[in-house]
């Protein structure tokens, strides 16, 4: 944990992206404070799951000019595990199956590992028991959910429940929310939005990545950037996203063209 | 190392004793010439001082084995064996022989024991310490000798049960897998030198698994082991073999033969957790584990269960088989094998169908790495009198980096039209997206693979005793060491 | 290896006899390979059981039989019509074959759009011998099959087809070959060459068909190079008598985004095997490799498969359907490989097979040998009986068992047969399976695939 309160959470500085040699992103500039919650708003193909893709660490990205600071400290060159231990957070929007794994199972290994390399000891079996009972009860999850392999046969709305179960967790200090909405109806988008809420915290910053409004009905920001063409184009608050609503992203299509 | 030092002194205090407690045959420390000959045979036959028809029934195999080609049909290579330069009867190694202690044994070895909490004095016993004797707590040991006595199991070395229940083992031996069946087993028959016998008597459910006893007592059974049970009626056994730690051998080959013969409503639960050393990861050294398993179904109603965990050896050429006779039997073959640097596995199943309604199942995980290469190879036949049977086959391969092989062989052959046979088999990787979700989650790399390689064989471990499957599921982690970047 | 049976091999005792007469006999090139294939099928033995690939068929019919080689007046037999496949040949081009000689009064050339060279083996050697030395014998792989060695040798018959870059065959191509109107067991020896140049695409019909009665011993190799993004479908329809021994082995080459469909019904035949091996060469090449086979009687059939993926993301799909009645006999074998190179590989197969009777036996072998990790391959194989309760449903609806159980014959065939893409070509095979049905009482025209 960082010691100054005044240290930025995340700090994204002219940030280049490539993918198989082609640039996605093109000079991202983003900072965002603790406890701060920022949406990432933009049409498809502007670069936003590269974003949240490279923060976390995922192969196959070149940094090809930039650097990303997390509290304090140049990403670059991070395993995912490790900037997972340091308290980086990815929700995914197609989160993966795991055939064979029971959730317990990977999420004991998984709170265990982060554990072991803060120097903290691991928690053993009742203890962990102990803490999820206390973390599904508080989300709502039931404990069906918990004997089932990882993600493998879950609903759309289940799997994102499952992801924020994971953030309740593995209690990270810088969540990313990637298309978190994407292939919910109302009711499950409420439910998980209620879990995020939950979750939101004074220590905690979080990077909501979508493409619609919706979402930030149920979770307000504190930011709204948009993102096309590789870049943030516009900043401002939760109005910004209304405005999108109504007018689409047209005129970032122009801006860039 | 204290502890050691204590251990060997408790074992030199045991030695004396050591013949009391009836699992250590009684034989001179003494070596049979180099070589493979009719003198070996008898050699050995007079050694374990056997009856006359024992050493027929070795003779006949030997002179059948001189007329034997090797079998080739396995997806497997290695140089050709000189069955000449071998020996073939040693007797266990006394306390002058080995290493002394654990400080002498390969820090590796030790790495692995510790990895897998194995407990102080089985490592010494499993690295092959000179423990030559009964070391553990001897009152366990007959504590479980009394309780199976007690229900009447027979459960002994087979040299012992020459003398104990002669008619049994001559009654049943080589009944399921013949002198003449192929050519390691012949070798074997030749010149197997001990191996476990077990008999459930009819009606009785066998009080224990009979595995830690065994893990405890069997040992330097060595190249040419041969086992034999035998579940009467209506009795249950569960024998679990091997153990989940590696285990320091100077024998290349091994050619053990397995026999199991369940009669009316009997049951025989057979789990082996094969560990034995695989060779560096050059291909260098490693055992030749060349075993014929197979169970007959003779009853009505009765059931073989073969679970098996393939970790070890250089080469591993093994396919635990079950004839299903008896109507309504049941066969069922569980498999995890996991082949990493130069490993080659060929292994599979065989269900023979011959009675009516009997069904068979069949769960294979192969899972290959570095540059091995693995391969499932199983046969279904339903003869023309398996009315009404079954059998369901899965098997899954998942291949860890491109420089391994996996594949799949299945023979099915159908001469009933009431029979019905089903086989799937898939293959597949550890997928980019799954790595990257699970490292997200701070899960590094290893256990990352480890934890899907254990998802990935989940519906094998659990058949699996208790005990044994944690252990198991640890091995898995440490057989793919060094398997991803 | 060495000579793996105790018969004498007649063909080897014939070969310096019959040579003359053989196409090509002029060609020096030609004579080589012929020499070279004799002496290394005398060297390899007719294939037994003791080869891997042979374990589950025997070639009884050949060590029972002295066959001998066909003459011109076999070829010239008398024959009113011929057994068309497809319903109305009109403007169609079709070759037809009988006892193995080409019969010049049955062809038809048909609309074959320049571009196009079809024609029988011999006359290809004669016009054009730089082009055929090319392709003979360069695509059969290693020298390890027996019978492409024996068929090198003694080849006296067949067809080639040539289509050049670009060019599109709208129409399917029939090939007829009539087998079995001789008063002496016979054998012939087809060899068939098929080369698409990039970008070119064609439809081949071969139908196999026996009429009369009398042994005779078929023994086909078919030689196929698929260009760069062309197409190439290959049917196939086996009906001989149940007298005839029909061998064939098929080769194929597919190079980039090039794709081969091939469909084998056989429905008929004392003894056969239709062995195809298929090298996916090019980066994005597609097979799809399906079949049907029907069998009565004492017949034996066996397909045997080999796939290979060389290059990345290379496809295939395979689907066999089998219903075996009486005391006959099916074998399945259906390799496919992955090679480290091939990343990407998508393969799937499936072979069911549905026994009928007591006395019927399958015996399946589907094979994966993968050597790449980024790959998607599996396969399933299943057999069993007509399902009972699907039987019962249809006769509690009103249908007559009998019916009923050729309806349900009809669609678990039909799953197969729907992989043919060429619509003519489905209904003529889906024809050809109702007519193989049991007391074809039951005939519904709307029953014919999609």
């Amino acid at each position: 944990m960082s010691k100054k309160k005044a240290k930025k959470m995340l700090e994204i500085k002219n940030l280049h992206v490539s993918v198989d040699g082609t640039e996605i992103l093109k000079g991202l500039d983003l900072s965002v404070n603790p406890g701060e919650m920022h949406a990432i708003m933009g049409p498809n193909g502007s670069g936003k799951s590269t974003l949240s893709h490279v923060i976390a660490g995922r192969d196959g990205y070149e940094i090809t000019g930039g650097r990303i600071i997390f509290q304090g400290e140049d990403l670059t060159g991070m395993a995912p595990e490790v900037r997972a231990a340091k308290g980086i957070f990815l929700a995914f929007q197609y989160p993966v199956e795991i055939p064979g794994v029971a959730n317990t199972t990977f999420l004991k290994e998984a709170l265990n590992a982060i554990r072991r390399f803060k120097g903290e000891g691991e928690l053993d079996a009742m203890q962990f028991v102990k803490m999820m009972r206390a973390k599904t009860k508080e989300l709502g999850i039931s404990d069906d959910m918990l004997k089932r392999a990882v993600n493998v046969g879950f609903s759309g709305g289940e799997k994102k429940r499952n992801e924020v179960l994971q953030m309740a967790v593995l209690n990270p200090t810088l969540a990313i929310l990637d298309e978190t909405d994407s292939g919910l109806d109302i009711d499950a988008l409420k439910i998980v939005a209620e879990g995020v809420n939950k979750l939101r915290s004074p220590q905690r910053s979080m990077l909501i990545i979508t493409h619609y409004q919706r979402l930030l009905d149920y979770i307000v920001p504190d930011k709204v950037h948009v993102l096309a063409h590789g870049k943030i184009q516009r900043t401002g608050g939760k109005e910004l996203a209304l405005e999108l609503e109504e007018k689409g992203y047209a005129e970032f299509d122009e801006a860039a063209a | 190392m204290a502890a050691s030092t204590q251990t060997a002194q408790q074992v030199q205090e045991l030695a004396d004793d050591k013949y009391k407690y009836g699992f250590v045959t009684d034989i001179e420390s003494e070596t049979a010439p180099k070589g493979l000959n009719e003198d070996t045979v008898r050699f050995i036959s007079a050694k374990k001082n056997e009856p006359e028809w024992l050493l027929a029934w070795r003779l006949k195999a030997f002179r059948h084995w001189l007329t034997m080609a090797e079998p080739t049909w396995a997806k497997v290579g290695f140089p050709e064996i000189d069955y000449q330069d071998s020996y073939y009867y040693s007797a266990p190694k006394g306390s002058d022989d080995g290493p002394k202690s654990l400080e002498d044994i390969d820090p590796e070895l030790l790495a692995t024991y510790e990895k897998l909490g194995i407990p102080l004095r089985e490592q010494e016993f499993l690295a092959g310490v000179a423990v030559d004797a009964v070391f553990d707590s001897v009152s366990v040991a007959t504590t479980f000798k009394s309780k199976l006595e007690e229900v009447g199991v027979i459960f002994c070395p087979i040299s012992e049960a020459l003398e104990k229940c002669p008619d049994l083992v001559k009654k049943y031996l080589g009944t399921v897998v013949p002198y003449t069946d192929n050519k390691h087993a012949t070798l074997n028959s030749a010149v197997f030198t001990d191996g476990s016998f077990v008999y459930i008597p009819p009606g009785v459910r066998c009080p224990m698994e009979l595995s830690t006893y065994f893990r405890i007592n069997a040992k330097n059974t060595g190249q040419f082991e041969r086992t034999l049970i035998i579940a009467d009626k209506e009795s249950y056994v569960s024998y679990l073999e091997g153990c989940t730690a590696p285990m320091r051998d100077e024998n290349q080959l091994h050619a053990a033969v397995v026999e199991l013969v369940a009669l009316d409503d009997a049951e025989i639960k057979y789990s082996t957790v094969q560990n034995w050393y695989p060779g560096d990861e050059n291909g260098k050294g490693g055992i030749y584990n060349f075993v014929t398993k197979r169970g007959a179904c003779r009853g009505r109603n009765s059931k073989i269960s073969w679970t098996q965990v393939e970790t070890g050896s250089a080469i591993t050429w093994k396919y635990p088989s079950c004839i299903l006779q008896g109507d309504n039997s049941v066969g069922e073959f569980y498999s995890i094998a996991i082949t990493n640097n130069c490993q080659q596995a060929d292994t599979g199943t065989k269900m023979i169908h011959l009675g009516r309604n009997t069904t068979s199942k069949i769960i294979s995980k192969g899972i290959s790495a570095g540059r091995a290469n693995q391969t499932y190879r199983g046969l279904v036949r339903m003869s023309p009198k398996a009315e009404g049977a079954r059998n369901f086959t899965q098997c899954d391969s998942l291949l860890i980096g491109n420089e391994c092989g996996a594949h799949t062989v299945p023979y099915i052959e159908s001469k009933n039209k009431t029979a019905i046979v089903e086989h799937e088999a898939t293959t597949s990787t550890i997928s980019e997206d799954q790595m990257f979700y699970l490292r997200q989650r701070g899960i590094p790399p290893e256990a990352a693979v480890a934890l899907v390689v254990n998802g990935f064989c989940r519906e094998v471990l659990q058949q699996l005793p208790m005990e044994f499957a944690v252990e198991a599921q640890k091995l898995v982690g440490i057989s793919l060491e060094g398997s991803v970047g | 290896m060495g000579n793996t049976t105790s018969t004498p091999l007649v063909f080897v005792d014939g070969f310096d006899a019959a040579r003359p007469g053989l196409p090509g006999a002029d060609l020096s090139w030609l004579k080589d390979i012929r020499e070279a294939g004799i002496k290394r099928f005398n060297g390899l033995g007719l294939p037994t059981p003791k080869l891997e690939n042979w374990k589950y068929t025997r070639l009884k019919s050949l060590e029972d039989t002295r066959f001998q080689p066909v003459t011109d007046e076999d070829g010239m037999a008398a024959l009113d019509h011929v057994p068309s496949l497809l319903p109305d040949p009109g403007g169609r081009p079709r070759l037809v074959f009988v006892n193995g000689r080409m019969r010049p009064s049955f062809w038809i050339e048909g609309d074959l759009p320049s571009g196009v060279h079809l024609e029988c083996l011999r006359d290809t050697l004669a016009r054009d011998p730089d082009w055929a030395e090319a392709y003979l014998g360069r695509l059969t792989g290693d020298d390890h099959q027996a019978l492409v060695q024996l068929n090198t040798a003694m080849m006296d018959t067949g067809f080639a087809l040539r289509v050049d870059a670009g060019v599109v065959i709208e129409q399917p191509i029939e090939v007829v070959f009539i087998g079995g109107l001789t008063n002496r067991p016979v054998a012939y020896f087809p060899r068939n060459l098929i080369v698409l140049a990039a970008g070119a695409q064609a439809t081949v019909v071969i139908h196999h068909v026996g009429m009369g009665i009398g042994a005779y011993f078929a023994n086909t190799v078919t030689e196929i190079d698929i260009g760069e993004g062309a197409r190439l479908n290959h049917y196939k329809v086996q009906a001989e008598t149940r007298d005839a021994t029909h061998l064939s082995t098929v080769h194929v080459n597919v190079a980039k985004d090039a794709a081969y469909e091939a469909f084998t019904l056989s429905i008929g035949g004392r003894l056969s095997r239709n062995e195809v091996s298929v090298r996916l060469e090019g980066e994005g090449a597609r097979a799809g490799l399906n079949g049907a086979y029907l069998m009565r009687g004492s017949e034996h059939c066996d397909n045997t498969t080999v796939i290979e993926h060389l290059a990345p993301h290379t496809t295939c799909r395979e689907i066999f359907k089998g219903v075996l009645d009486d005391q006959s006999r099916a074998v399945f074998q259906g390799k496919i490989i992955v090679r480290k190179e091939a990343q990407g590989t998508d393969g799937h197969q499936l072979c069911k097979t549905l026994l009928l009777s007591t006395g019927a036996e399958i015996d399946a072998k589907p094979e994966l040998e993968i050597y790449a990790d980024e790959v998607k391959c599996s396969h399933g194989a299943t057999t069993g009986q007509i399902d009972e309760t699907a039987l019962f449903y249809l006769r509690s609806r009103g249908i007559p068992e009998a019916q009923a159980r050729n309806l349900l014959v009809q669609s678990f065939v039909g799953e197969a047969l729907d992989e043919i893409s060429n619509e003519d070509v489905r209904h003529a095979f889906t024809d050809k399976v109702l007519h193989w049905l049991p007391a074809a009482c039951f005939r519904s025209d709307e029953w014919r695939g999609k």
